[in-house]
């Protein structure tokens, strides 16, 4: 297991960890908008980068990198909050204010930032979506790639192909709970789900009677093998909760 | 035919060089793309139609027609050479062919009026060897471009082909190969500049059996046309580097990635020599009787510039998005598809096959101490002669600019000349004198990329250059990165509002603190150095950025929103050219007399300025007395 220095302090992560793991793990506050531990990092946010030094360097010669997926090593020396790096995480911070400037995770950090107002100027009509691309990669690993990001450069967005209702998507709302801004818009009635202009029939808890699947959901898992859940959530969490106490000790 | 040992390759060889010293009379046509545009085709059909009328086409009287790739000097094309002798006939028109067969390859006397032009002195100059453009060239990667027949191997094995290819097959064991290369000091030639042998190395060294070797032939620069004139005019150039790499690192499967909007020209080029080289055994299974086994595809480009970055070449070539990818790990040891893999440039394999068959060392006599051998450059802009080159490195971009390139058209003053592609930038004429390697340019803040040279006059605008390039590259962001694709597009906003006199005082600061957030944190090359051509315009050129801020001004009368042309009309004689020019009609008068410029229809083009024979014509700050006009010639 690697032992690098973060910041000073010297922690020892696990093999194959990247550096914003370590550097949180020293203590070390890094924001980081396109990071989440259930997905691969693909460093769009550039919002977490650090300076880091390796042994063979020369003494003064570090080099900037995204900490979401620069893997650590042995000896590795980590600095979180050069002027560099927090005039890096400023621009990309005011930037993303002028794409965003309503969305209150993006104006919060700013503001951590010293940021009220962008510098820049403001798109028109804006949305909530930062394109940190968490919602396609998260589609991705639950299986269906239902939606992608589309068309380049300040015209990229997260869409389904051919920006009609995704045929693929089986309403599982993975996107939307992963989503950091609440970009992704779902609505229940109780009977249905909508998300991406799909609309789902859900399946009833047997245990406590909430909508807690859609039907194309547990068909499409039924159909991979996977096994699918008959109860929600907190039914699960209570069976187990009761399931430990007759057992003596919760472990 | 297939060559199956060094022995039957040497014998075709010698084979192949008899029959065309043999030759009396070889006339090559160029059908590059720049000939093509001019009509060259009509002129090789022209030249095969009236070789068949002289009895001359089977090649027995010891004259042959060859249609070649380009041979450098697009501006005055169609050309046409006759070989041995080294004569060049320029602007040639089919109606010209009958006389150039019936009095140069029969008569043996040279037709004066096709031969090249010399700008300045307007004398005719009848061979290569005293033409400026060509004399001073050295050329190693485009050694053969335009000089053989691309769709013919035994015309390329004639002039050297594969000669490299055999020597490291049967002479060298991969290490040497390496060291030889190393020893050149070749250095990639479509971007960064990376120590080749060392790239090479790296691969070598790097665990696994299955490597691969690529081709980058996205060229996705606007203008640049050097990588597409060596795939088309000299592919087997480009395969034997590739076969040499691949013996080096271990390959057995090579890519060579072509961009996807090059004319056919360039596809119907590679296959050909893919074809010709398999039938040869020169690829696929057992290469020259060898153990070797090795063989190339072709892969159509994913239709955006940055597509040639590494990263997301290699995903391109997987069927993935070509979008780049933060890569800790270098492609060397996880390239395509995870494995070990050399990526470099055309030029860069085209120099291969040279430097094995001449040795690393003399390569590396030539250039610069850090910069060695010859660099193939695109010129073009408002240069004489634009056109393909290829130079030692260090040549002082005077020399490239004057006596190569034959001075600026129209004898305007020099302003500046565009290095490196979009995300480049550009050299003042403080620096003519600077001698062009990797280092020369960096250090003034431009760059070598992949040899694109933009010659710029005083009608150019920096603020309008830069904000060009910006726009460009803002068009092509991934857009995966917040600093890349929100800077760009927030830079593009500063320019445009410099442009059209909407600047704010601080947006001078504002724009190099964008710069260098963009640069620091992008996450690939292309968001890193998008703000070179910002940056290295306005450490050249900040005064005339100031002039916009500050005065509302564009002192080279480009920026529409800022300028005002009007005819002064004490000087004006009613010439008449300049109603000629006016793409709006904006002008009225009539001949003889007075001409005055309607402001509500003109677009401040300047095209009545540039053709004004009396200077009447001047320009200044919009909205403000004539008087106070900025850079006006009067
Ligand atoms: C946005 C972008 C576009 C690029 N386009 C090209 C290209 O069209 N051709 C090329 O050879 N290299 C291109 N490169 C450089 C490649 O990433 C890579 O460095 C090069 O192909 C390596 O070959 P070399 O070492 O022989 O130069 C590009 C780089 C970036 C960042
Ligand atoms: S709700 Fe649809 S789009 Fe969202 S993650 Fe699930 S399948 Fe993919
Ligand atoms: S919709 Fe949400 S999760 Fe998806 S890219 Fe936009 S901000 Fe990220
Ligand atoms: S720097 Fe630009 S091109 Fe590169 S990954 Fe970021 S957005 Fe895409
Ligand atoms: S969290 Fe690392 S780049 Fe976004």
């Amino acid at each position: 297991m690697p032992t690098v220095t973060i910041d000073g302090r010297r922690v020892t992560v696990r093999e194959g960890a990247y550096v914003l793991e370590a550097a949180r793990l020293a203590g070390a506050r890094i924001p980081a908008l396109c990071h989440h531990e259930a997905v691969e990092p693909i460093g769009a946010c550039r919002l977490c980068v650090v300076d880091i030094w390796k042994p063979g360097w020369d003494a003064d010669s570090f080099r900037l990198v995204a900490s979401c997926l620069y893997p650590v090593e042995e000896g590795l020396v980590v600095h979180t909050a050069t002027p560099r790096v927090m005039e890096t995480r400023r621009v990309a911070l005011d930037l993303l204010l002028a794409r965003c400037p309503e969305t209150p995770l993006v104006r919060d950090l700013a503001r951590e930032y010293g940021i009220e107002e962008t510098t820049y100027r403001k798109r028109e009509n804006p949305d909530d979506c930062i394109l940190c691309g968490l919602c396609t990669r998260i589609c991705d690993k639950v299986g269906p790639a239902a939606i992608s990001t589309q068309s380049r450069g300040v015209l990229r967005e997260v869409a389904p192909p051919f920006f009609e209702a995704p045929p693929d998507c089986i309403g599982c709302g993975a996107c939307a709970e992963v989503c950091p801004t609440g970009h992704i818009k779902v609505t229940e009635d109780g009977f249905t789900r909508t998300i991406w202009g799909k609309t789902f029939e859900m399946l009833r808890c047997p245990s406590c009677g909430r909508a807690y699947l859609t039907r194309a959901q547990a068909e499409w898992m039924a159909g991979r093998g996977m096994p699918v859940e008959p109860l929600c959530d907190s039914c699960k969490r209570r069976r187990t909760a009761e399931v430990a106490a007759s057992l003596g000790r919760p472990r | 035919m297939r060559l199956t040992s060094r022995k039957q390759y040497e014998e075709f060889r010698v084979r192949a060089t008899r029959r065309l010293e043999g030759m009396r009379c070889r006339v090559l046509v160029c059908t590059g793309s720049g000939c093509l545009a001019g009509g060259a085709r009509e002129v090789a059909e022209a030249v095969e139609e009236g070789l068949r009328e002289r009895g001359l086409l089977d090649g027995r009287q010891g004259v042959e027609g060859k249609r070649t790739g380009c041979h450098g000097l697009c501006e005055a094309g169609p050309l046409v050479s006759i070989e041995p002798e080294g004569i060049l006939y320029t602007r040639v028109t089919p109606d010209d062919v009958p006389e150039i067969l019936d009095r140069t390859v029969l008569g043996g006397e040279v037709v004066e009026r096709l031969a090249y032009e010399d700008p300045r002195s307007k004398n005719r100059v009848v061979h290569y060897r005293d033409i400026p453009f060509y004399k001073y060239q050295t050329r190693i990667a485009t050694r053969n471009v335009g000089r053989v027949d691309p769709h013919d191997l035994e015309d390329a094995i004639a002039h050297g082909a594969y000669a490299g290819a055999v020597k490291a097959l049967f002479e060298m064991t991969p290490e040497q190969v390496i060291d030889e290369v190393a020893r050149s000091g070749l250095r990639g030639r479509g971007g960064a500049g990376f120590h080749t042998g060392r790239k090479w190395a790296a691969c070598r060294r790097a665990p696994g059996d299955v490597k691969y070797v690529i081709c980058n032939g996205d060229e996705g620069d606007p203008g640049a046309f050097k990588d597409r004139a060596i795939m088309e005019g000299d592919p087997h150039s480009v395969l034997e580097g590739m076969i040499i790499g691949a013996y080096a690192v271990g390959a057995r499967e090579g890519f060579i990635y072509v961009r996807d909007e090059y004319p056919p020209g360039v596809l119907t080029s590679l296959h050909a020599a893919l074809e010709a080289a398999r039938e040869a055994g020169i690829l696929g299974r057992g290469i020259f009787g060898t153990g070797m086994e090795f063989d190339i595809r072709i892969t159509r480009g994913g239709g955006a510039y940055v597509c040639g970055e590494s990263s997301a070449l290699m995903r391109s070539i997987e069927g993935k998005v070509g979008e780049p990818r933060a890569k800790y790990i270098h492609g060397t040891e996880r390239g395509l598809y995870d494995r070990p893999t050399v990526l470099n440039n055309v030029e860069t394999w085209a120099h291969v096959g040279a430097i094995l068959t001449r040795g690393g060392e003399w390569f590396a006599g030539m250039g610069t101490p850090k910069s060695k051998g010859t660099k193939a450059f695109s010129l073009s802009g408002k240069v004489r002669n634009a056109g393909l080159i290829e130079l030692p490195m260090g040549t002082p971009l005077r020399h490239i600019l004057h006596d190569i390139g034959g001075g600026i058209r129209g004898d305007r003053p020099f302003k500046a000349v565009q290095t490196g592609g979009p995300s480049g930038g550009v050299i003042p004429e403080a620096l003519l004198d600077l001698p062009v390697d990797y280092e020369q340019l960096t250090e003034h803040g431009s760059m070598m990329g992949s040899g694109g040279m933009i010659v710029m006059d005083d009608r150019t605008c920096m603020v309008d250059v830069a904000r060009y390039f910006v726009r460009f590259l803002n068009e092509e962001s991934c857009g995966k990165c917040v600093p890349c694709r929100e800077g760009l597009l927030q830079m593009l906003h500063l320019l445009d509002g410099l442009c059209e006199g909407r600047g704010r005082p601080g947006d001078l600061d504002r724009i190099e603190r964008l710069a260098r957030g963009m640069k620091w944190g992008s996450l690939c090359d292309l968001g890193r150095s998008a703000p070179n051509p910002v940056l290295s315009t306005l450490r050249h050129f900040r005064e005339e950025y100031e002039a916009h801020l500050r005065d509302g001004a564009c002192p080279a009368g480009v920026c529409r929103a800022l300028t005002q042309y009007e005819i002064v009309p004490e000087r004006c004689d009613g010439c008449h050219e300049c109603v000629e020019v006016c793409p709006t009609a904006a002008i009225a008068g009539k001949p003889k007399q007075r001409h005055v410029i309607d402001q509500e229809k003109c677009i401040a083009c300047g095209e009545c300025f540039n053709v004004c024979p009396v200077d009447a014509i001047r320009y200044g700050p919009k909205a403000r007395p004539a008087t106070a006009s900025a850079g006006a010639t009067t």
